[in-house]
């Protein structure tokens, strides 16, 4: 072969047949939207049904007024698609946008105005928020600028992990804020690439999967609000609110500056999955950043009001989502949209799955009433590029649809589960009668997903939105104050208990308390059968001094503070033996609901219940205590976790164990460190092996085994 | 910015050095140079100790070579990447793909030193 690779085939199609506004063009294909560098040029193609003409407006990268406004000829329009290819860009030096015209009449739905440049709602890169926290520049008409680049990154031999979803431990973390704090010592603080180098610190906490607040595109400056106390600007920190579904936030890299935040932000998920661990996306399709009819037009009120949003018969924006306006999620085009979107971050950027914010919007028909059978969520279960991905909902919206257990699945959908987090807490904290529900949880919640599998639960007791967990053990009371919303905004059901003072205390025994009970609420989570998400630096015991709603707050409320990681090594050490644990016990990650079948090698059912007296659970009002024994099919040992919320110890009755095993002590929350847990395989034998004091409102995990550790566990 | 480019051979192969910024518009000027070079099957070095500024096409440009010395057989090595264009390539993982003078600089004294301890 003497041709080289760098040499191009010739293509008729890159030659020009137009001339337009001095550039040569000539008639773009239809698909893919967006812009595409093609031989000679650079094509664009926009959908608007509605636009009686569409007009590219192209500019010098960073100049105010554009270099050229090309209105795309009629014979350029395919069925509602415009497509124009472009010849003799300079791709990486030009911003573009469109204007589009078309009818202006709230009241059908249609909000066409010429005079303002539209983003490309299918823009693979942004500009004009390219460093976070830089106050815009408002005087540019054209805020959200779309940028052409090249989708030729070099994986190497990246392919997709396919870790099992039940062996996942899911850590939720926020790009800027986990490497933000100064004292992360990373060479670029709050980026991508600052997040590349705490990979190992992941690895050795024994994370397998990262779910990463949104990364789409996004105004970090458009809070308006002010801390009260300081006046310090407020922020949108979370990110909840997208600007352009397609690029990943240029505030994110360090290099983002240089327009380079695709390629950073690729070499962070290659490096992870190098790693062993999967990257999620916390992905936002029921609402964007356009708000009702008083926000902000940037693309899709301006290309195509009427299909993309929901509305009301007299042209206003349904909110299901609480932020002004909710996504036609399933209109035939905002489907493909969003089929788009996903296929695009799985296949350029080799995504592992998606968790979808206030994902019950997506089953909601165009008039916003639930669809028994939405097309989206079936679209999404079945797309071939989608298949192995992994799907999970947050089964709930703000326009009160509560659709936990019940969402509609496909064989393939995951979700938060709210009611793991609600029990567990209540137990945590010392509610009555909540033992049995808390077997349910515990166990996979087999009442709600009794034909989908453990793996259909992502169990969860912290998140980016509430308490953390030393929040959860430190106040009754949420602290929001800081928020600027006179502590009104953020959640009040937070079953949250402070150990007997609100807020920091030199209090030995309630720090301890506090301490002790994080340990609990990490033994019960990284027991139970489920999907588990850690929200990041609740393995260091993070605090957000009381505020649940930390969504505006872009400081040290925030950030992950890594002095903590040596300040809190005890409960680092508990976190990191935990997630050991749960990777060696495969009982603890079955994906089938326990039925209390016998296990014949072992003469023991699957699932066992004890209380104070073993086979004997006592799942009254009162009852404060309840264990539980594991055993799995073609595993050696029983793993028996007792868990006690009682403020009283309680002598324990062991069950018997079958011929040749006995009782090792893996973890008691109860027991000062470094007794508190043990390296997996280390565990100490029981003296007393048929019975066990457990402390007041503590967690005690026993392994069942041979003494010989190498024989058994799973791996 | 203008990018300019000489060609300096010697025995152990040739080094090209480059001046000015690497982007889209000077990136092609570089292909030019840089892929003759390649196909001649020599060790090839590309000092970018007076380059100021590389940009996302400029390191797609580098990567083409890259991999055009990989199908050729022929090592290419940086030198004198500057600490900015450094962070760049670090950050948007295309110094993954290369050695640099620097680095091998510092492991051929790493090996000496060792000789050294071993011979004492």
């Amino acid at each position: 072969m003497s041709e080289t690779r760098s040499e191009q085939v010739l293509r008729v199609d890159a030659y020009p047949t137009h001339e337009v506004g001095g550039y040569r063009v000539r008639a773009g294909k239809p698909f893919p939207f967006g812009a595409n560098v093609v031989p000679g040029g650079v094509s664009f193609s926009v959908f608007s049904d509605q636009a009686t003409s569409m007009t590219l407006v192209i500019y010098k990268r960073g100049e105010p007024e554009p270099m050229a406004e090309l209105e795309f000829p009629e014979e350029f329009r395919t069925g509602s698609v415009f497509a124009m290819t472009v010849f003799g860009l300079d791709h990486e030096n030009i911003e573009y946008g469109y204007r589009a015209d078309g009818p202006y009449d709230p009241v059908t739905g249609h909000r066409f105005d010429a005079r303002q440049v539209l983003s490309d709602p299918y823009a693979r890169l942004i500009a004009g928020r390219d460093v976070w926290g830089v106050e815009p520049d408002y005087s540019r008409g054209y805020q959200y600028r779309s940028r052409v680049c090249l989708q030729d990154f070099d994986w190497g031999d990246d392919t997709p992990l396919g870790i099992p979803a039940e062996d996942l431990v899911v850590y939720e973390a926020h790009v800027r804020g986990f490497t933000r704090h100064p004292n992360s010592r990373v060479t670029a603080p709050g980026t991508f690439a600052g997040l590349r180098e705490k990979i190992p610190y992941l690895k050795e906490l024994g994370v397998n999967c990262v779910e990463l607040l949104p990364v789409f595109e996004f105004d970090e400056c458009d809070n308006p609000r002010s801390n009260p106390e300081t006046g310090e600007k407020l922020f949108d920190y979370w990110g909840y609110n997208t600007v352009s579904f397609f690029a990943p936030k240029a505030g994110y890299a360090a290099t983002g500056r240089y327009g380079m935040q695709g390629d950073e932000f690729r070499t962070l998920i290659k490096d992870l999955h190098a790693a062993g661990i999967e990257v999620i996306l916390d992905v936002v399709f029921n609402h964007t950043a356009e708000g009702n009819e008083l926000g902000p037009t940037i693309s899709f009120k301006g290309l195509d009001n009427a299909t993309y949003y929901m509305l009301t018969p007299e042209g206003y924006y349904f909110n299901f989502s609480g932020t002004g306006n909710t996504v036609n999620c399933n209109h035939p085009v905002v489907r493909n949209f969003v089929l788009d979107c996903l296929r695009h971050w799985v296949a350029d950027y080799h995504i592992d799955g998606f968790r979808f914010d206030l994902a019950a919007i997506l089953g909601r028909s165009l008039d916003g009433t639930p669809l028994p059978n939405p097309p989206l969520l079936e679209l999404l279960a079945y797309d071939p590029v989608l298949r192995h991905t992994k799907l999970i909902a947050e089964a709930w919206d703000a326009g009160g649809l509560y659709e936990v257990g019940n969402f509609p699945a496909y064989g393939r959908w995951a979700e938060w589960n709210g009611k793991y987090r609600d029990t567990v807490r209540r137990f945590l904290k010392g509610d009555p009668g909540v033992t049995g529900e808390l077997a349910t949880r515990i166990a996979g919640s087999p009442d709600m997903y009794s034909s989908r599998g453990t793996a259909a639960s992502v169990n969860f007791l912290t998140a980016h939105d509430g308490f953390t967990l030393a929040d959860l053990v430190s106040y009754n009371d949420k602290h929001n104050e800081a928020n600027g919303e006179g502590n009104n905004d953020g959640a009040n059901d937070n079953n949250s208990w402070n150990c007997g003072a609100e807020g920091p205390t030199d209090d030995p025994a309630v720090n301890a308390l506090r301490t002790r009970q994080m340990k609990n609420a990490l033994a019960i989570l990284l027991t139970s059968q489920g999907i588990p998400m850690l929200l990041s630096g609740d393995e260091v015991g993070r605090s957000q001094q009381g505020n649940n709603n930390t969504y505006c707050q872009d400081n040290e409320l925030s950030w992950f503070d890594w002095d903590l990681v040596d300040n809190n090594a005890e409960l680092l050490r508990f976190t990191r033996e935990m997630i050991a644990f749960r990777g060696r016990h495969r009982e603890l990650r079955s994906t089938s609901h326990p039925t209390g079948q016998v296990r014949e090698h072992l003469g023991l059912p699957d699932i066992s219940w004890h209380g104070e007296r073993a086979w004997q659970p006592d799942w009254s009002d009162d009852s404060r205590l309840v264990a539980v024994a594991r055993c799995g099919a073609g595993d050696d040992d029983v793993v028996y976790v007792a868990m006690n919320a009682h403020w009283e110890s309680h002598d324990l009755e062991l069950p018997a164990l079958p011929g040749g095993r006995s009782w090792h002590l893996f973890a008691d929350t109860g027991a000062e460190a470094p007794h508190d847990i043990r390296t997996p395989g280390t565990e100490p034998e029981l003296d007393n092996a048929g019975k066990y004091l457990i402390g007041p409102r503590s967690v005690v995990i026993l392994v069942g085994r041979t003494n010989d550790p190498d024989t058994s566990g799973t791996p | 910015m203008t990018l300019n480019v000489k060609e300096r051979r010697n025995k152990t192969g040739t080094v090209l050095v480059a001046t000015g910024e690497i982007n889209s518009e000077t990136s092609g000027t570089l292909l030019q140079s840089l892929l003759p070079l390649v196909r001649e099957g020599k060790p090839l070095r590309i000092d970018l100790t007076a380059v100021t500024y590389v940009s996302s096409a400029g390191l797609r440009t580098l990567l083409v070579v890259y991999r055009e010395a990989q199908h050729h057989g022929v090592a290419v090595t940086l030198y004198g990447v500057s600490e900015e264009v450094r962070f760049v390539m670090s950050a948007t993982g295309f110094l993954d793909f290369f050695e640099t003078g620097e680095a091998a600089a510092a492991a051929a004294t790493a090996a000496k030193a060792a000789r050294a301890k071993a011979a004492r």
